[in-house]
């Protein structure tokens, strides 16, 4: 149904890396919401999302199948903070995209 | 994995009158207890979960038993033995495949695993094509024309056994031939089977039978797809005999040999399936496959299948449908007379984490005919159907876009991904691909429950729905209101009776679902003097249709326009439970705006946001409302779901739409994100720009206006509005301002000031 995956990543995208970090969630410049479309937009298979472990508090890191009934697999990290999981995911997705490994 | 799931015989139940629970467990035994749920929200930041446990007669320990739900739509005719006894025959029917791929799929068969008997027409796995089965004495043996089946086109097959000679012959033919495609086929061989057997077994359509179970029949190969106009004949065919047979009404003389020819077009709003032969082997649908969708013959020309009944004989069967998930009773309970009514639940547990325990909500309602209290919190159990164990989360890509952040799957979430067995949302789609257009309560809900995150809530409780609503339940009592709890049903079953006697009616926060019966009741006590507190957003927005004869499902048809999470094909669009046509009210000629002032208008769901008080809101008549709240102050700055009162759903002002020319505009919201978006139906052409940060019908307008006979509506415009209400232990402007509209509301005076 929907398809973000046309945006090219480009060197100057390289600045929207601490326009996030600092505001993940929230507000953003026109450049990093198009930046951000297509790190979310992908198809469900192996796609990271969070698992409620106590609400408000705590999350597990885990990636949809992308196949209905195939469980969601748990990953072997936790966050206590959700903008603090919305950076790792942000990072890995990162270097999947471009290569490159961002500073924690 | 959760431990326990349950669902109950009914949503809503009256003093004296008896509610029954229907469990599933892996332990050994669980607890039982009847529950007044004040605030389902575990969010250490809120006000805190609630509830108060209510001493009853079904308080106590219980064992503990699987039960499991075997879903997959059919039809089953029961067989006073003229199946039984055929030796010769022909079947004979139009169908179209959605997963021709997905291994054997039953079209028609009278089976009997037991015996090893009968004869089994499907499409054969591996790409084998039309493929006929037959067994007797021992023996099993399968034809088929080894041409694979096209998904979503048209084919005739038919079938046919000649007693005397054991000549099988099998032809499937596709109504449109495509150049150069090899899906056409046919077989003629000879069966070492001599006799068949006689059976003990239901002719099924759309699977095979397998056994029962506790009541239920249990079928095997479900089929997805449609099955239009199926015929049985007791002698083998010439295709001049098989021709006259496809016509979809069938003259004395067709008929003279046929044992059934069901015709899927007769009674569509019922369950029964017709048989249009003397014989009159009518069948059921199990699981309600569609009816009312387009057949073979569909020429086009007509979109409602009560104008062209003889092109709309298809029924579209799905292996993941399901309508009653026929679990055994565990316990019943009968409503004391004194039980206030009330949001209440069952709730269930068989040890001390949040995965071994289940609650199922209910209303208490107040004695048939009467009321308790002048203020009456209609609970939108029709919105909660349709969104009834959706699988968005997980299945749907565009999560992460709409959320603006990861999604956050709850242990519900997980457990109904891996149970497609018990059902889908009307904002699924169904294995096959095709929309979801029924939704039935009798199954466990378990998106409808307490203590339950979803992620289209927003950053923050995360709450949606159901649990979303308890926030307006938890207002009620913190500030000791007196309320009556009624649901849907009762005002479609009992029309403005149901909530005329009351002084107010306060919604909640997504009441997006209405029958005609519904709306109409609701536009007439508005204009008769009730007064109406719309605490949310989208609601009013698309019409659905309880079923005629039984109870516990609705239908949605997402129709032309609208935000919709599926589109129904060309010429489906109108209700197969009423002839209605479906769709979005705005598309019915009723705009949410001529109901609640204001209609849908955006949607985003990663953060809220406030609302700036406008020039209606200091006028002489309604000051009232914003009494207490600061001059300019902005309004709803804060609060659990997305950070602020406007947010999620948002609706907006529209003359035009039907927003009533005395309408007061007091409020709107600004400052959205761009995950923020204009909504679908208002792009007649699209065009840049349509962000929050950018479009101004992008917002949520805080109207209020007076109906007839002293009546009025105040609209907040907003899902988040609930979320907003407990803020600094009440002391805030959200809370403020609805309660100055329901103390004004409920004290019966005139609502202008003069």
């Amino acid at each position: 149904m929907a398809d973000t995956g046309n945006f090219q990543v480009g060197p100057d995208d390289h600045a929207l890396v601490e326009e996030f970090r600092r505001n993940p969630i929230g507000h953003h410049s026109p450049a990093l919401q198009r930046l951000l479309n297509r790190l979310r937009g992908t198809p469900m298979a192996d796609k990271y999302c969070l698992v409620v472990v106590s609400p408000n508090r705590e999350w597990q890191l885990a990636k949809t199948s992308g196949v209905p009934g195939e469980p969601v697999k748990l990953l072997r990290r936790r966050f206590t903070d959700q903008a603090a999981a919305e950076w790792f995911v942000f990072r890995e997705r990162w270097k999947d995209l471009t290569g490159e490994t961002l500073s924690a | 994995m959760m431990k326990i799931t349950a669902y109950a015989d009914r949503v809503s139940v009256a003093p004296g009158e008896t509610i029954s629970f229907m469990v599933n467990c892996s332990a050994r035994q669980y607890q039982a207890d009847i529950v007044k749920l004040v605030c389902g929200d575990l969010n250490p930041d809120g006000p805190g979960y609630q509830e108060r446990p209510v001493r009853t007669a079904v308080t106590g320990t219980y064992k503990g038993r699987r039960q499991v739900i075997h879903a997959g739509s059919f039809v089953e005719v029961e067989d006073p033995g003229s199946f039984s006894r055929l030796q010769s025959f022909t079947v004979q029917m139009f169908i179209w495949p959605t997963t021709p791929d997905k291994g054997a799929q039953t079209l028609l068969s009278h089976w009997s695993e037991s015996e090893k008997s009968g004869f089994d027409l499907a499409i054969g796995a591996d790409g084998s094509g039309l493929t006929l089965t037959l067994a007797a004495r021992g023996r099993e043996e399968r034809f088929s024309t080894g041409r694979a089946f096209l998904g979503r086109e048209w084919y005739f097959v038919c079938a046919s056994y000649d007693a005397a000679t054991r000549r099988v012959t099998l032809r499937q033919e596709p109504v449109h031939s495509h150049v150069a495609t090899r899906d056409a086929g046919t077989l003629r061989a000879t069966s070492k089977i001599t006799r068949l057997t006689e059976r003990s077994a239901p002719l099924t359509m759309g699977a095979r039978f397998l056994r029962h179970d506790k009541g239920r029949s249990v079928c095997t190969q479900h089929y997805n797809g449609k099955i239009d106009s199926p015929r049985i004949v007791d002698r083998v065919l010439d295709s001049t005999e098989t021709e006259a047979l496809k016509q979809p009404v069938l003259n004395a003389k067709a008929l003279q040999s046929v044992v059934a020819a069901w015709d899927f077009s007769a009674d569509i709003e019922g369950l029964q399936v017709t048989d249009r032969s003397p014989n009159l082997l009518h069948g059921r649908v199990v699981h309600m496959p569609a009816r009312g969708m387009t057949g073979w013959n569909w020429s086009g020309e007509e979109m409602s299948w009560r104008h062209a009944p003889t092109e709309y004989g298809a029924m579209h069967f799905h292996d993941d449908d399901l309508y009653d998930a026929g679990w055994e009773i565990d316990f019943s309970f009968t409503v004391p007379e004194k039980l206030k009514s009330g949001l209440y639940c069952a709730r269930l547990r068989c040890g001390d984490s949040l995965n071994d325990e289940d609650y199922v909500p209910f209303v208490v309602l107040p004695p048939r005919g009467q009321v308790t209290s002048k203020i009456c919190f209609l609970l939108p159990t029709a919105s909660y159907m349709a969104y009834a164990n959706d699988h968005m989360g997980t299945d749907a890509p565009i999560g992460q876009l709409l959320g603006g952040k990861l999604v956050e799957h709850d242990r519900q979430d997980l457990y109904r991904n891996e149970h497609r067995e018990y059902g889908s949302s009307c904002y699924d789609s169904h294995s096959d691909g095709s929309g979801v257009c029924y939704s039935s309560r009798l199954r466990p809900i378990l998106s409808l429950r307490p203590k339950y995150k979803h992620w289209l809530g927003g950053q923050g409780s995360t709450l949606w729905q159901f649990n979303a609503d308890t926030h307006i339940t938890n207002w009620l009592e913190a500030l000791k209101y007196d309320y009556d709890v009624i649901t849907d049903e009762e005002l479609h079953y009992d029309g403005v009776s149901a909530i005329e006697q009351y002084k107010v009616v306060i919604t909640g926060s997504h009441p997006e679902y209405h029958s005609r019966e519904m709306w109409d009741a609701m536009s007439a006590y508005q204009q008769r003097g009730g007064r109406l507190m719309y605490l949310g957003a989208n609601g009013w927005y698309w019409r659905i249709a309880y079923h005629r004869d039984v109870p516990g499902v609705i239908e949605v048809r997402r129709a032309e326009g609208g935000i919709r999470a599926w589109e129904a094909r060309t010429g489906e669009y109108y209700h197969s439970f009423t002839g209605e046509y479906g769709g979005l009210w705005r598309r019915n000629g009723r705009p949410p705006q001529m109901i609640v002032g204001t209609g849908f208008t955006a949607q985003g769901f990663d953060i809220s946001s406030y609302y700036a008080p406008k020039p209606d809101s200091t006028r002489k008549e309604v000051r009232w409302i914003m009494q207490g709240v600061e001059q300019g102050e902005r309004i709803g700055d804060f609060g659990l779901i997305g950070g602020g009162a406007a947010g999620l759903e948002l609706d907006r002002a529209d003359r035009l739409l039907g927003t009533p020319p005395n309408t007061y505009l007091l409020a709107s919201s600004e400052n959205h994100t761009d995950i923020y978006l204009v909504v679908c139906e208002e792009l007649l052409i699209n065009y840049p720009g349509l962000g929050g940060q950018e479009n101004g019908l992008v917002r949520a307008d805080m109207v209020f206006y007076e109906t007839q006979q002293g009546g009025g509506v105040f609209s907040v415009s907003s899902i988040a509005w609930p979320g907003s209400l407990a803020h600094n232990n009440y002391r805030n402007n959200v809370s403020r301002i609805t309660k100055n509209v329901l103390d004004r509301f409920v004290s019966g005076k005139q609502l202008l000031d003069r």
